[in-house]
C-alpha cells in the first residue's frame, strides 16, 4: 500500500536565508501493508508533517522512491495524482477548512469533487456529522465554530468518502478526552473495514491506549519501525 | 436546513469575491465599445468604398478639341469619328455628348452664365460608362489617332486610389481590433492572477482533496466568461447611440435611397455587433483557462 525507499526531502530556502537548504527527511524507508495502522511519532521538527505530505502527494521527494496503491508516485500523471488524492483522506493539523463554506459543504466537498450524487452526499454527510456530534451545526461557517468543532469537521471531511488511506496529523490535538475517544473509535472502525491508517501524534497516552506498530522519526531519520 | 448546503457550494472557490463583478466588466465594456466603433468603421468604409469604386470606376469622360474639324481621312468631323468609335466599342455604353445647355451649366461657375459669348474654343465633351473591363490607354490611343489632342479620363484611376485608401482604413481598423483583443486578454489574465493569489490557500486545499486542474480552471473560466460577456454586452449597447449619431452624419453620403440614418449602417454590422460579447467571452474563457492551468503547474 505505502512503500518508502531511501526517501529524502530537502526544502530550499529563499536567497538570503541563514541556511540555504533544510533536510526534512533523510533516507527514510518503510512499508505499510494495505489495511495496516501506523502511529507516527517524534518530537517537533522531526519530519512527521513532511512525511505525511509525501504520503498525500503534497510534496515530491528530492530523492528516493515512493509507491502508493502499488504505483510509483513519481510516474503518476497530474490527472491520476488528483484521482489518487480522492482515495486519501487527510486530517490536517491546522484543519484547512474553506472559510466561505458552511460545515455541511466543507464535509461534502470531497464527494462533490468526485461527482457523487447529491443523494449519496446527503446520506454520507448527515451520517458522519452525526458521528462527530455536529449535526446541529451544519450551517455554521468555520469562523462560527470552536477549535475542537473545526477539528471534528476536518475529520468528518477526511472520512466522508470512505477513503482507502487515512492520514491524520495530530487529529486529537484540539479535542477533549471524550471526543478523542470517539475519534479513535471511528478511526479503528475504518481501519477494521480495510482503510490503511497513518496517525501522527505527540500523545503517547493515546499510542499506549490503542496499541499498533509505530514509526519513530528524529531529525528526519526513521529511528523506530515496529 | 440541508438545502442550504448545495446552494452555497456552487462557488466553493469563493470566486464571486476573488473575480469581482466591477473592475473586469467595466474594462471589458470599454474595450468592446472601442471594438464596436472599429468594427463599424471597417464595415462601413468597405461598403462605401465598394459603392464609390463602382460609380467612379465606370465613369468615362472624353474631351474632343476642335470637334468640327475633319479627320485625316477627310470623311467625318473629329466629333463624329470619336462618337462612332465609342458607340462601336462593346465595353462602352451610354455614350452622350453634352449639349450646349449642359456645357453652359458645367462651366458657368468659372466662366459665367453665357459661355458662348466669350468665343472660347471649347472642346466637345462626351460622357460614357464602362460596362466591362477594358484598357483606357488603348481607347485613348485609338481616339487620338482620329482626333489629335483628344483626352480620355477614366474613373478607374480614382477607383484604384479609393481602393488603396479603403484598404489602409481597414488595416487600421483591423489593427485596432487586434490591439483591443490583446488588451482584453491581458486585463483578464491580470484579474485572474489576482484572483488566484487571493484564493491561493483555498485552491491548495481543494487541489489536495483531489480537484482536477480542469475542475479549478473550469470554475475560474466560467466566472471570467460571465463577467467578460456581460461587460462586452454593456459596451456594445453603449456604442449603439454613438453609431446612430455617426450614421446620421454619414446620411448625406449614402445617396438618395437612405431614408433612415440607421439603415445606412452595413447589414454585416448588425450580425457582427452581437458577436462581440461572444468573442469577448471566448477571449475571457481561453485566457483564464491558460492562466489558471499554468499557475496550477506550480502545485505538486
Amino acid at each position: 500500500m505505502i512503500r518508502f525507499e531511501d526517501v529524502w526531502l530537502t526544502y530550499r530556502h529563499a536567497a538570503g536565508a541563514s541556511a540555504p537548504v533544510a533536510e526534512a527527511l533523510r533516507g527514510v524507508s518503510f512499508e505499510i501493508p494495505e489495511g495496516g495502522f501506523r502511529w507516527l511519532t517524534g518530537p517537533s521538527g522531526a519530519g512527521k508533517t513532511s512525511l505525511m505530505k509525501l504520503i498525500y502527494l503534497a510534496e515530491h521527494p528530492t530523492h528516493g522512491r515512493i509507491d502508493l496503491f502499488g504505483t510509483h508516485a513519481a510516474r503518476i500523471s497530474r490527472h491520476n495524482a488528483a484521482l489518487l488524492r480522492r482515495r486519501i483522506g487527510v486530517v490536517y493539523q491546522d484543519f484547512r477548512l474553506l472559510p466561505q463554506l458552511n460545515a455541511y459543504d466543507n464535509v461534502a466537498l470531497p464527494m462533490r469533487l468526485a461527482r457523487r450524487s447529491e443523494a449519496q452526499i446527503h446520506a454520507n454527510v448527515s451520517e458522519i456529522l452525526r458521528w462527530v456530534g455536529l449535526e446541529a451545526k451544519l450551517a455554521a461557517r468555520p469562523d462560527e465554530l470552536s477549535g475542537g468543532e473545526q477539528q471534528r469537521i476536518a475529520i468528518a471531511r477526511a472520512v466522508v468518502a470512505r477513503p482507502k488511506l487515512l492520514v491524520a496529523d495530530e487529529p486529537t490535538g484540539n479535542l477533549d478526552d471524550d471526543q478523542a475517544e470517539r475519534l479513535m473509535l471511528l478511526i479503528t472502525a475504518l481501519n477494521k473495514l480495510g482503510t490503511t491508517v497513518v496517525v501522527a501524534t505527540h500523545n503517547l497516552h493515546l499510542v499506549a491506549r490503542y496499541p499498533a506498530p509505530r514509526l519513530g522519526l528524529e531529525a528526519g531519520r526513521l529511528v523506530y519501525d515496529g | 436546513m440541508m438545502a442550504e448546503g448545495p446552494r452555497r457550494a456552487g462557488d466553493f472557490l469563493g470566486l464571486r469575491a476573488a473575480l469581482a463583478d466591477r473592475l473586469l466588466p467595466v474594462l471589458v465594456a470599454a474595450m468592446s465599445f472601442l471594438a464596436a466603433l472599429a468594427l463599424a468603421g471597417t464595415l462601413a468604409s468597405a461598403e462605401l468604398a465598394a459603392q464609390w469604386q463602382g460609380d467612379a470606376a465606370a465613369a468615362l469622360t472624353i474631351q474632343v478639341p476642335q470637334p468640327q474639324a475633319t479627320t485625316a481621312s477627310g470623311q467625318d468631323t473629329r466629333l463624329d469619328a470619336v462618337l462612332a468609335v465609342l458607340r462601336a466599342n462593346p465595353a462602352v455604353a451610354d455614350t452622350h455628348q453634352l449639349s450646349q445647355a449642359e456645357m453652359t451649366r458645367l462651366l458657368s461657375p468659372w466662366l459665367g452664365a453665357d459661355v458662348t459669348t466669350l468665343g472660347l474654343p471649347l472642346p466637345a465633351v462626351i460622357t460614357a460608362r464602362w460596362v466591362r473591363p477594358a484598357d483606357p490607354a488603348a481607347l485613348a490611343q485609338t481616339l487620338r489617332q482620329l482626333s489629335p489632342g483628344t483626352l480620355v479620363q477614366s474613373g478607374a484611376i480614382w477607383a484604384g486610389r479609393v481602393a488603396a485608401l479603403t484598404a489602409s482604413l481597414q488595416a487600421c481598423a483591423a489593427a485596432v481590433l487586434i490591439i483591443v483583443a490583446l488588451v482584453a486578454a491581458a486585463v483578464v489574465a491580470v484579474a485572474t492572477r489576482a484572483g488566484l493569489a487571493q484564493r491561493r490557500e483555498t485552491i491548495t486545499i481543494v487541489h489536495g482533496l483531489g480537484a482536477l486542474d480542469s475542475d479549478i480552471a473550469g470554475r475560474f473560466a466560467a466566472r471570467a466568461t460571465l463577467l467578460t460577456f456581460s461587460g462586452a454586452a454593456i459596451g456594445t449597447l453603449l456604442a449603439l447611440p454613438v453609431l446612430a449619431w455617426l450614421a446620421l452624419l454619414a446620411t448625406p453620403f449614402a445617396g438618395p435611397g437612405a431614408r433612415h440614418a440607421m439603415f445606412i449602417l452595413p447589414a454585416a454590422l448588425w450580425l457582427a455587433l452581437p458577436a462581440l460579447p461572444a468573442a469577448a467571452a471566448a477571449i475571457g474563457w481561453s485566457t483564464t483557462q491558460l492562466t489558471v492551468r499554468r499557475w496550477l503547474k506550480g502545485l505538486p
